[in-house]
């Protein structure tokens, strides 16, 4: 084994462990939070190494990309209530209670306990097994599309994916409902630079969130790296003011948030009938059904993902008052 | 005898590792943004393992199906980031409340 590539990725392996550790050790939480950007940044470097670009694609622009934009909108919340907005360092700890050695020790021994289950079953499970590669790989002429991960997402394991829809849009209602009539912090004034920034790469945000979403069929991409790519444009519309959402946009936004759903669950049943089941789609159509599922879902997604950073239903808050 | 350090080896081991930190972390942690982190670091710790079961020996392709199973899974998880800030956002602004009257 003298790959020249197994120093990159023990670099890369020790990296992350080392940011996971700092991420939660750090005390400023700025800094933890960034920190933990660039731990998922580098996961999704360590998943194309791992010859998993789609699963790479996803991590970055969703699980650190709008996740870690919702941690910092959150941390500036939090600044702002507690009044610490001027002064980051007193909002670094908040205050920790002793906790009984007992209690400490038994955390310890149950996640060492964990850990080593876990490394036992990895080291001893049979290494590049059978899985469902033959599977799949006969199935690929019925699927409609030319690129395995998109054919499993939206064809193969489709129920799978349409209760992911459903869980996206399940969080936008719940994040409505708990955020009802809690004043927004102020947005933090951005200077010209940003507004510059954001006029410069919008425009290149929703070719490459189109292209993703196009490409998906045949090549690495799809609905959900494209959706929250388009996202990002969301993301630059709030952050500078340029898109201020009014109460009356609530109708249009519902909209948006159930179409993905919506189209995926009527396209799955109306499929079904004359010897088909559910979400087996005619293998005639099935190129042209996927694509416009998936255009449509990520159409929900970018929305859906935007109104998760924006948080707090667009209601008035005088209306609010008068009617608590 | 040394197994061969492949890559398959090397990021599950990760996996594991950001795993058991993201568990102790969540168990020990009392800052709630902290916790939120740390359970999103197990959530990956879970998807590097499911990562390097789907990867085979190149040139072989790895398998598809756990690889939509973790974009599945990243979705989901941010789906629970975004209720679980929100109601830290409820809660500090409930406590701050609590704190002025």
């Amino acid at each position: 084994m003298s790959d020249p590539f197994v120093i990159f990725d023990l670099l890369i392996a020790l990296s992350i462990i080392a940011l996971a550790v700092a991420s939660l050790s750090v005390r400023d939480l700025f800094a933890a939070i960034v920190l933990f950007i660039i731990f998922g940044l580098l996961s999704a470097l360590a998943w194309v190494r791992l010859a998993a670009p789609d699963v790479a694609l996803a991590e970055a622009a969703i699980g650190t990309g709008v996740t870690g934009a919702l941690l910092l909108k959150t941390l500036h919340h939090l600044r702002f209530v507690t009044r610490t907005l001027d002064r980051p360092a007193d909002f670094a700890f908040s205050a920790v209670q002793p906790v009984p050695m007992g209690v400490v020790f038994a955390n310890a021994l149950f996640c060492g306990l964990v850990t080593l289950g876990l490394a036992t079953a990895f080291l001893g499970a049979p290494q590049g097994g059978p899985g469902f590669d033959a599977l799949v790989a006969e199935a690929m002429p019925l699927s409609g599309v030319d690129h395995p991960v998109t054919a499993v997402l939206l064809n193969f394991r489709a129920y799978d994916t349409l209760m992911e829809v459903v869980v996206l849009l399940a969080a936008v209602i719940a994040v409505w409902q708990i955020e009802r009539g809690l004043s927004d912090a102020p947005a933090p004034v951005l200077s010209e630079v940003f507004h510059g920034f954001a006029r410069l790469t919008m425009p290149a945000i929703v070719v490459v969130g189109t292209y993703l979403l196009w490409k998906g069929s045949e090549a690495t991409g799809g609905a959900f790296q494209g959706g929250s790519v388009l996202a990002a444009v969301g993301l630059l519309l709030l952050l500078a003011r340029v898109y201020v959402p009014a109460p009356s946009h609530r109708g249009m936004a519902r909209v948006l948030f159930v179409i993905g759903t919506a189209v995926f669950a009527g396209v799955g049943l109306l499929v079904a009938g004359g010897g088909r089941v559910t979400l087996e789609y005619p293998l005639e159509h099935a190129k042209t059904l996927i694509l416009l599922i998936e255009g449509l879902v990520t159409i929900s997604i970018a929305v859906t993902l935007a109104a998760l950073f924006h948080g707090r239903e667009p209601v008035a808050l005088h209306a609010q008052r008068g009617a608590a | 005898m040394m197994p061969a350090l492949t890559p398959e080896l090397i990021y599950g081991l990760t996996g594991i590792a950001v795993f058991a930190i993201g568990l102790i972390g969540a168990l020990s942690l009392q800052d709630r943004l902290r916790r939120v982190l740390a359970l999103k670091l197990c959530s990956v710790g879970a998807g590097f393992l499911l990562v390097v079961a789907a990867w085979r020996v190149p040139p072989a392709a790895p398998d598809p199906v756990p690889h939509a199973l973790v974009i599945t899974g990243i979705v989901v998880m941010i789906s629970a980031t975004a209720v679980a800030l929100a109601l830290i956002r409820r809660l500090q602004s409930l406590e701050a409340q609590d704190d002025d009257a």
